[in-house]
């Protein structure tokens, strides 16, 4: 599946295998999202930002941390910019990730947006302990929703990616 | 969103930063904002320290529920503060962005290394700069759900 930037492609259909764009001109996101409507909806507020993105997305938490160590079908996959983690996740939920990549000397720079709809705040305690380096609650309503994601594709825009 | 702009108290922040005139437009940008906010400004390492202790003159300062911290310092550098901070329990939950005119790679690997909740580089021109505030502020004071102690 390919598409014409920005572009937004799952993961497990190949799209990992896209060849890397020149250096400064592409951020490139992972997106851990099990809820299509979820994933729907961030790619869609993503894709309004001025910035050229490619999103790959993948449901669930194993696939995440088999595409980081591009593992299996993600053996072409390159390393995102930044990601985009849920918490509850089937098959490895988000902590497990998020412990996973920020214990592994090649992924732990990556920079972790945790966005939950969870509201408890032990998930939040737990997600810093284990080093996000942020934590976004998903709001309710569908225009903050996507509000949240522009303001976070705003904010990381300005953060310097790694080479 | 967050917890804390439900107008029960501002938002501490912990400014630490050796340059006068940087502090002064980054206090200025955030006094701008929309959202209520209090900041308190060190300029030094190992003042950072002291504050986030509470000791000596900083004996009523309060948590900062976020830290911009530059890296060029005397006294003890912004890397050597951060190291501090995400080595020690009680204080590894507060988020700390840098904020450096650096642009080396090396430096915003050393910063992630040690934990950095992210590294945004400061423009010169003051326009620029004060935009880049001003989305540090819509981001981290906006968005970003902190933890109430």
């Amino acid at each position: 599946m390919l598409l014409t930037d920005p572009v937004a492609v799952r993961a497990s259909e190949g799209g990992n295998r896209m060849p890397a764009a020149p250096a400064g001109s592409l951020v490139e996101i992972l997106l851990v999202e099990d809820s299509p409507d979820h994933a729907d909806l961030m790619i869609e507020a993503l894709n309004e930002g001025t910035l050229r993105i490619k999103i790959n997305l993948v449901e669930n938490g194993a696939d995440a941390v088999a595409y980081l160590r591009r593992q299996d079908a993600f053996a072409g996959a390159t390393l995102p910019d930044l990601i985009l983690l849920d918490l509850g996740l089937p098959r490895m939920n988000g902590h497990e990730v998020l412990a996973e990549i920020k214990g592994d000397e090649h992924l732990r720079r990556i920079p972790i947006v945790i966005l939950t709809g969870s509201l408890n705040e032990e998930d939040f305690v737990r997600a810093y302990d284990l080093q996000a380096n942020c934590c976004v609650a998903k709001p309710q309503d569908l225009e903050e929703f996507t509000r949240a994601v522009q303001m976070i594709e705003r904010f990381w825009r300005t953060v310097p990616r790694r080479s | 969103m967050n917890l804390l702009l439900n107008g029960v108290r501002p938002v501490e922040i912990l400014l630490v930063d050796d340059d006068a005139g940087t502090s002064e437009l980054t206090m200025e940008a955030l006094s701008e904002g929309r959202v209520r906010n209090r900041v308190h400004w060190v300029e030094n390492g190992e003042e950072a320290l002291e504050f986030l202790r509470r000791e000596g003159r900083f004996a009523d300062a309060p948590r900062p529920d976020l830290v911009l911290l530059d890296v060029n310092m005397p006294r003890k550098n912004g890397l050597e503060v951060l190291a501090e901070m995400k080595d020690d329990p009680s204080w590894r939950r507060i988020p700390v962005v840098i904020m450096t005119s650096s642009t080396k790679e090396e430096h915003v690997r050393a910063a992630y290394d040690r934990h950095a909740n992210c590294y945004v580089n400061k423009p010169v021109e003051v326009d620029k700069f004060k935009d880049v505030i001003g989305t540090i502020e819509d981001f981290w004071l906006g968005l970003v759900r902190y933890l109430a102690a």
